[in-house]
């Protein structure tokens, strides 16, 4: 390894930090301007328009992030007095690290270099999948060291339901996981994307993907899943006595640990960069036109279609934030232990058995497994959900002075 | 380099372990252990075993610290009392114990003069995910079900200590 | 009620800190408020956790005592009123309507029947208002956001409504003793026709959010539950005693204003819980929608006519009067300086407020300033049965649990 190779991997890195950070900062903008299209709102539209004639203003609101981390930044830095001075300034750092170097094992896309290598996967790691549960299963210790360090009782109660959340969650995240692995026979994220070709895993893992889904937003604790902070029990939890760049480096850790977990989950179920068209067009770009612009072609395609998937999920999840409520710990919990896990558990094995019957990409296996996991996610939905029966109010009517 | 690459680790380990024993407090404790756990996962990567260096994060960073650090929480348990009632024995032994320890590190530094260690060199497949699954279900298959039967007891043992309680 | 439950009280915030600073406990003390996001104002609870679960909650109030009640006896019958806007601000109409009933039955004055009508729409509008605050908190407390804002965006038209009348949104001092401050303005018609067009379509969009949502009967039914003999031995009044299965709304009981001419049912519920408390809630702005129709159909069909009494001695003379009549500049010229002087004695008058039963005792020495006022504040007497209704609820609970309450805390410390 020459000086070179460090000189030009130190700018891939440094490059990578900053397109996550970027990412994080216009997901904050996409979110608040869907959430506001959600409900009847406008959303930031002020920062950074372009005046036209008439007093019409374009693009307004696309400066906002920006203006955001100025504030943030110009906020005094404040240590509460009764605070753990080290735990509690080392926290904000032991949550954005993990979020930013579970990126470098994610396939962002496919552009070869030319060397075997490839621009847009910086880690191509043997266990790669299991470094990806290794780091988000770190990511939890800035929430809970943050809780305790502050030394208040909302954060601590933030910090304690962090841990036992995460740690309950993680089990069905590792199955749904597994069951992928277990699908592709590989733990390198780069195989399992190109293994899964235009039949996503989401069809024979459409379980898998469901588990995933649910367990990946407990993971990264948002909402409905956001007791952590929960701003109207515990006051905002863990990060209540964080302020200035400190809890702006919390924000950032977790709306980039959440766009990590839906690049994820478009890396193991919906084919990462993978997309109907894409390798035709660049075979027929490499025989008209070379190599290296076709390889540029597909580098910038692959990574447009996994960006494209990611936003969609990213979607979901602000959709999901705009509708529902949140749930209570026992319900949390209820839901993590008692149900999640044994369907993770249930599709492990299922997969173990297809596995074993049908010879590996059989199409009527994954098929037949896409139906299995339909029915089994609608009639689990439909038995293990308590049930309520339908209530009503009585309208009484009693006459005048009675 | 290698020396290099093995010693900065190792130090950190052992510096992360003599500061859990000293620390006052049962979260900087285990902070102390993470950071130890984390650096002998860094030893098991210049094993060529990545494998078990992201189980070892996993288990032990991503698991197991988190419940310490939830119970310590949880029962807000984090300041250090001295136990009255501590085994007065648990002292003398630890330090029989260490010194029992050097003595045998003396010993294999005077039966193999000479050497430093080094790392290991070891074949591609060592602890790849194939070869521990082979071990744990053929060679060491008793055992290993033996662990997962104690295991097993622990977890009945608290179900059922938890219902008498309550 | 015949027997007394004494195992019902309501704990004092001492009872919890004192055995915690003292060593006597392993549960957590935490202290939420005055200045908590989800105790709606200054309410402070002291809460005695064991992990997550309510052991005691003791609520401390006073963190807003403005002496709203100390001060009215300072002010003309008329001035005082603007006092009573500040009580319950969710609902100043109501807290008007109450205020002003109670002087109108010292004074025995005839109100005519258009204000009365008038007095009837616009506080069936404040219900719904006020219930819409109620639901859109209650939701964003169980972090169902959007409901908030949908709640709001119709509240808007009915702070447009009030501010049409009275010019202003929230402190509208409309009612006036003897009547109205003002005749309806133009346009009050079509705004009203408005809202009660759109209405019910938005409340079945809120319900859609919420009633068969899964996490939210998860969070509510069975939470926070209190029989109605409970609830009655706390006193509590309003949806959270219909909850429990009592029907019993004062606008039915003791009607007032003409409720009697109004078709309107009360909505009631068995299991008491937060969710109970929701439908009845949510089935009571569906009433209110149609009593603010009936209303408006009835102002309608009466065209233009007074809106005060006639009687100079309590109510203001118009303008023109004043440039013809010798009396009637008098009489103008008495109640602005002294104000009406009320007989001797006291009256109480009690109303449905959107929070309860909200009832005004003025007691008069004869002078035009009232000698004592007190009000029966709902939100200050349903508050006594949360220590009930929290034990042994979770943390998360507690907060659905103050939602589901809706006390105004400017209502509580008055």
């Amino acid at each position: 390894m020459t000086w070179l190779d460090i000189l030009i991997l130190l700018v891939r890195c440094l490059v990578l930090a900053l397109a996550s950070a970027t990412l994080f900062a216009y997901f904050t903008l996409f979110e608040r301007r869907l959430l506001a299209k959600f409900q009847h709102r406008i959303g930031p539209n002020r920062a950074g328009y372009i005046p036209l004639p008439g007093g019409k203003k374009l693009f307004g609101g696309w400066l906002q992030p920006a203006a955001d981390a100025v504030k943030l930044f110009l906020k005094e830095d404040v240590v509460p007095a009764m605070a753990d001075k080290w735990v509690y300034i080392m926290a904000p750092g032991f949550a954005v690290v993990p979020a930013l170097i579970i990126w470098v094992a994610i396939p962002l896309g496919t552009w070869p270099d030319g060397m075997g290598g490839n621009w847009l996967h910086y880690a191509p790691i043997d266990v790669g999948v299991l470094y990806l549960l290794a780091v988000t299963s770190i990511g939890v210790y800035g929430i809970a060291i943050a809780g305790w360090a502050s030394n208040n009782k909302y954060s601590m109660i933030g910090g304690v339901r962090a841990s036992a959340q995460v740690i309950s969650y993680e089990l069905a995240l590792g199955f749904a996981i597994l069951a992928v692995v277990m699908q592709n026979s590989t733990f390198r994220t780069e195989e399992i994307v190109t293994s899964q070709g235009l039949i996503w895993n989401i069809i024979p893992q459409f379980l898998g993907f469901i588990i995933f889904l649910i367990a990946s937003t407990a993971e990264v604790v948002r909402s409905p899943f956001d007791l952590v902070e929960a701003e109207q029990e515990l006051v905002g939890g863990y990060n209540t006595e964080y302020g200035s760049m400190k809890f702006a480096l919390f924000f950032m850790s977790e709306y980039i640990k959440l766009i990590a977990m839906n690049a994820i989950a478009v890396t193991l179920f919906l084919g990462g960069g993978n997309f109907p068209g894409i390798d035709t067009l660049v075979a027929a770009i490499k025989t008209s036109n070379g190599d290296t612009i076709a390889y540029a072609v597909q580098g910038a395609l692959t990574l447009g279609a996994f960006l494209l998937k990611t936003t969609a999920l990213s979607f979901l999840s602000v959709w999901v934030r705009a509708s529902v409520p949140r749930v209570r710990y026992d319900q949390l919990m209820h839901l993590g232990w008692k149900v999640l896990l044994p369907l993770g558990l249930f599709n492990v094995v299922m997969t173990a058995v297809f596995g074993v019957l049908f010879p590996a990409d059989s199409l009527i296996a994954k098929i037949i497994m896409c139906v299995v996991g339909v029915i089994v996610v609608v009639i689990v939905s439909a038995t293990a959900t308590p049930k309520h029966a339908k209530r009503g109010v009585t309208l009484v009517n009693p006459s005048a002075g009675n | 380099m290698d020396l290099l690459l093995f010693g900065i680790p190792a130090l950190v380990a052992i510096v992360g372990a003599i500061a859990m024993l000293l620390s006052r407090n049962a979260v900087h404790s285990a902070l102390y252990l993470l950071l130890n756990f984390a650096a002998i996962s860094v030893l098991y990567l210049l094993l060529q075993a990545p494998f078990l260096f992201a189980t070892q994060l996993i288990i032990y960073a991503g698991a197991i610290i988190v419940l310490f650090l939830f119970v310590v929480m949880l029962l807000g348990a984090e300041r250090d009392e001295q136990t009255p009632h501590a085994n007065p024995w648990q002292n003398r032994g630890a330090i029989v114990g260490g010194v029992l320890l050097l003595v045998e590190l003396a010993l294999l530094y005077v039966n193999n003069p000479g050497t430093i260690p080094i790392a290991a060199n070891l074949d591609d497949g060592f602890a790849a995910p194939t070869e521990i699954a082979k071990a744990l279900f053929t060679t060491h298959l008793l055992p290993f079900e033996i662990a997962s039967f104690v295991l097993l007891t622990a977890l009945i043992g608290v179900v059922v200590l938890h219902q008498r309680r309550s | 009620m015949t027997t007394i439950d004494h195992s019902l009280s309501v704990p004092s915030p001492r009872s919890i800190t004192e055995p915690a600073l003292a060593g006597k406990t392993q549960n957590m003390v935490l202290n939420m408020g005055p200045h908590h996001p989800s105790t709606h104002g200054v309410l402070r609870l002291v809460v005695e956790l064991d992990g997550e679960t309510v052991v005691n909650v003791a609520p401390d109030m006073g963190f807003l005592h403005t002496g709203i009640e100390k001060n009215m006896e300072y002010k003309t019958y008329q001035q005082a009123l603007v006092m009573t806007d500040r009580t319950d601000y969710l609902a100043p109409l109501s807290n008007n309507l109450s205020y002003v009933l109670a002087v109108e039955s010292l004074l025995q004055c005839d109100i005519p029947e258009r204000a009365q009508t008038a007095r009837v729409l616009l506080v069936e509008l404040q219900r719904i208002s006020s219930h819409l605050v109620w639901l859109g908190t209650h939701a964003l407390d169980l972090a169902a956001m959007s409901v908030f804002l949908y709640g709001f965006r119709e509240r808007e038209q009915i702070l447009d409504i009030f501010e049409m009348v009275s010019g202003a949104r929230m402190m509208t001092s409309y009612f006036r003793v003897g009547g109205l401050a003002y005749d309806l303005p133009e346009g009050f018609f079509p705004a009203v026709k408005a809202f009660v067009d759109v209405m019910p379509a938005r409340i079945d969009e809120y319900e859609a959010l919420l009633t068969n949502n899964l996490i939210w009967q998860e969070r509510t039914m069975g939470v926070g539950a209190i029989d109605s003999a409970a609830a009655l031995q706390y006193g509590m009044t309003g949806p959270g005693l219909r909850a429990t299965g009592v029907a019993w709304d004062i606008r039915k009981a003791m009607p007032y204003s003409g409720y009697e001419n109004y078709t309107f049912a009360i909505p009631t519920a068995t299991n008491g819980d937060i969710y109970d408390r929701y439908l009845v809630r949510m089935a009571e702005m569906r009433e209110s929608v149609k009593i603010v129709a009936q209303a408006a159909t009835r102002l309608k069909d009466m065209g233009d006519g007074p809106w005060q009494t006639a009687d100079r001695k309590i109510a203001p003379p118009p303008k023109i009067e004043i440039t013809q009549s010798m009396e009637s500049l008098i009489h103008h010229f008495k109640l602005w300086t002294e104000g009406f002087k009320p007989p001797r004695g006291d009256a109480m008058v009690a109303i449905e407020s959107p929070r309860g039963e909200l009832a005004t005792y003025i007691v008069s020495d004869g002078s035009p300033k009232p000698y004592r006022v007190h009000m029966r504040a709902p939100s200050f007497i349903n508050l006594q049965a949360l220590p009930h209704m929290a034990k042994g609820q979770l943390m998360a609970d507690l907060v659905a649990l103050i939602a589901s309450l809706d006390p105004v805390l400017g209502e509580v410390d008055r």
